[in-house]
């Protein structure tokens, strides 16, 4: 088993915000090309704030908890504010994560940021229309 | 808290008897086998005993078992010992795609020094088709190499029908019996193989030693250089705590094997039949009929093994994956990748090795605590969650 921290079993015993949102604003589904895993972020938008976020993840303890993180740490921002969620910023709130288990915040991040483009190329087709 | 260990493929515990065997060389006994006085004798005498019941247990000439220091060291030898000791006659070698490590990196070293390597593929129970070795075999082929049976899926490997092709156009054949010898009958001569690999702690005897078989008359190149212990094939002071230990554990293996197989094949038949009762999507990897005894290995759908992994180890239960994210090179084992499973099912590969140790409670515990944990990772699955919409599976 990796030595995962605290925070990291927390999040992958209690993940927060597991699951879909109907009729979400945006969608994000990121890939992993390291070892094939997958999650998808769920978002709803209101006055450019992230009002919910959900998640669903297909990978290892860390994804999981990773996914379970970066929905707590999205939640109630700006758009500006999220897309600041680096993978970096991720593994550090979960206080770190192994070497080999890095890769899985950047699924995480990448996910999320794919939601918020995709709510905002909707945005832009809607304002287009 | 209940504590399950099924992971004896990874290694399983020391017998007592072996613990005890071994004690007198891990303190009075401390002489050098090498050494021509009255300390030496003992230590020499007790790895000779050793040498007579390692070749109890595959039904080989003493003299021709050389100690090892570990299934991983045997399978370097063989490989790399056979071949460069044959470089004269060709550099053509054939393993199968689903060998050990130990074996495949082996090879690709001698490729990286200019042999040739052609892989064997298998079929979706992982098993090796004798014709597929035929048809690889050249001119130049100095060696063929397929392991006895599988550790990761438990599929049993026809090797006699191998060796009958190999003996015919007069090539060494070496089979990582690893998985098998202290296991199952394993014998040299029914096999009708050339040279073969065990290793001490996978019949309950210690870890860093095993023991490689090589007949008599077919030339090997040691790795190691140095004094002439071993008959000259691999120098170095013997372990000879660790080398009594495998002889004990080897002529325990002998005695109980029946009983033990018996024990072992039960309880694997039992989670093999009621695990896929219990839950839905799941796939059972290896043969069928023609597996190790204590061997179970599955593919859980949609979810991965190490979250498994972790749920399990927390209510106390050790088991294994060959998924990509529980690789330390994160890659899905190629065993299972050979064997034409998907990458995504391969991600949810689960492993149970039963022991003598193993319980029938143990089997029920597992039927108890597994399904609420895959219930709990699929409900947080996406691909579950597009399977549930599409109604279609990953494969
Ligand atoms: S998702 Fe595969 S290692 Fe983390």
């Amino acid at each position: 088993m990796p030595v995962y921290s605290q925070k990291v079993m927390d999040h992958f015993m209690n993940p927060r915000n597991v699951g879909e949102i109907e009729n979400p604003d945006g969608i994000g589904e990121e890939g992993n090309p390291v070892c094939g895993d997958m999650m998808t972020f769920y978002i709803k938008v209101k006055d450019n704030r992230l009002e919910d976020v959900k998640f669903q993840t297909f990978g290892c303890g860390a994804a999981i908890a990773v996914s379970s993180m970066v929905s707590e740490m999205a939640k109630g921002r700006t758009l500006e504010e999220a897309l600041k969620i680096t993978p970096q910023s991720v593994a550090n709130e979960l206080e770190g994560l192994p070497k080999n288990k890095f890769h899985c915040s950047n699924l995480g991040a990448q996910a999320l940021h794919k939601a918020i483009e995709d709510y905002l190329e909707k945005q832009k087709k809607g304002v287009q229309a | 808290m209940r504590r399950v260990y099924l992971d004896n493929a990874a290694t399983t515990p020391l017998l007592p008897e072996v613990r005890e065997a071994m004690m007198p060389f891990l303190g009075e006994v401390f002489g050098n086998p090498s050494s021509l006085h009255s300390w030496g004798d003992p230590a020499r005498e007790a790895v000779e005993t050793a040498r007579v019941q390692v070749a109890g247990l595959i039904g080989a000439q003493v003299e021709e078992i050389i100690f090892t220091g570990s299934g991983t060291e045997s399978n370097n030898f063989a490989i790399k010992g056979l071949a460069m000791a044959n470089q004269k006659k060709g550099n053509h070698i054939i393993i199968s795609a689903v060998e050990h490590f130990s074996v495949l990196h082996s090879a690709r070293t001698l490729e990286k020094l200019g042999f040739q390597v052609s892989e064997v593929p298998v079929d979706k129970y992982g098993t090796v088709d004798p014709d597929d070795v035929r048809r690889r075999i050249r001119k130049d082929t100095i060696l063929v190499s397929v392991m006895h049976a599988n550790g990761e899926i438990g599929t049993i490997e026809p090797i006699k029908e191998i060796a009958k092709i190999t003996k015919e156009m007069n090539i060494p054949l070496h089979t990582d019996a690893v998985a098998t010898a202290g296991t199952i009958p394993v014998n040299v001569k029914e096999l009708g193989v050339d040279a073969l690999s065990l290793a001490g702690n996978q019949f309950y005897g210690p870890k860093g030693v095993g023991a490689l078989w090589v007949r008599r008359g077919v030339r090997i190149m040691p790795l190691l250089d140095g004094g002439i212990q071993e008959g000259g094939k691999r120098a170095g002071t013997e372990n000879v705590p660790a080398i009594v230990g495998l002889g004990k554990a080897a002529e325990l293996a002998t005695a109980n094997m029946d009983a033990r197989i018996k024990l072992l094949t039960a309880l694997r038949d039992r989670l093999i039949t009621q695990l896929p009762a219990k839950i839905d999507h799941v796939v059972i990897t290896g043969h069928p009929q023609k597996r190790l005894p204590g061997h179970a290995s599955f593919c859980i759908e949609f979810i991965e093994g190490e979250s498994m992994l972790m749920w399990l180890n927390m209510q106390g239960v050790a088991v294994s994956s060959g998924s990509a994210c529980t690789s330390r090179a994160l890659k899905a084992s190629h065993v299972l990748i050979a064997s034409g499973l998907s990458h995504e099912l391969a991600q949810g590969s689960l492993l149970f090795t039963f022991g003598i140790d193993s319980t029938v409670e143990d089997v029920d515990y597992i039927l108890e605590v597994l399904p609420p944990i895959v219930t709990r990772l699929r409900q947080m699955s996406p691909l579950y969650a597009k399977f549930e919409k599409a109604g279609k599976g990953v494969r």
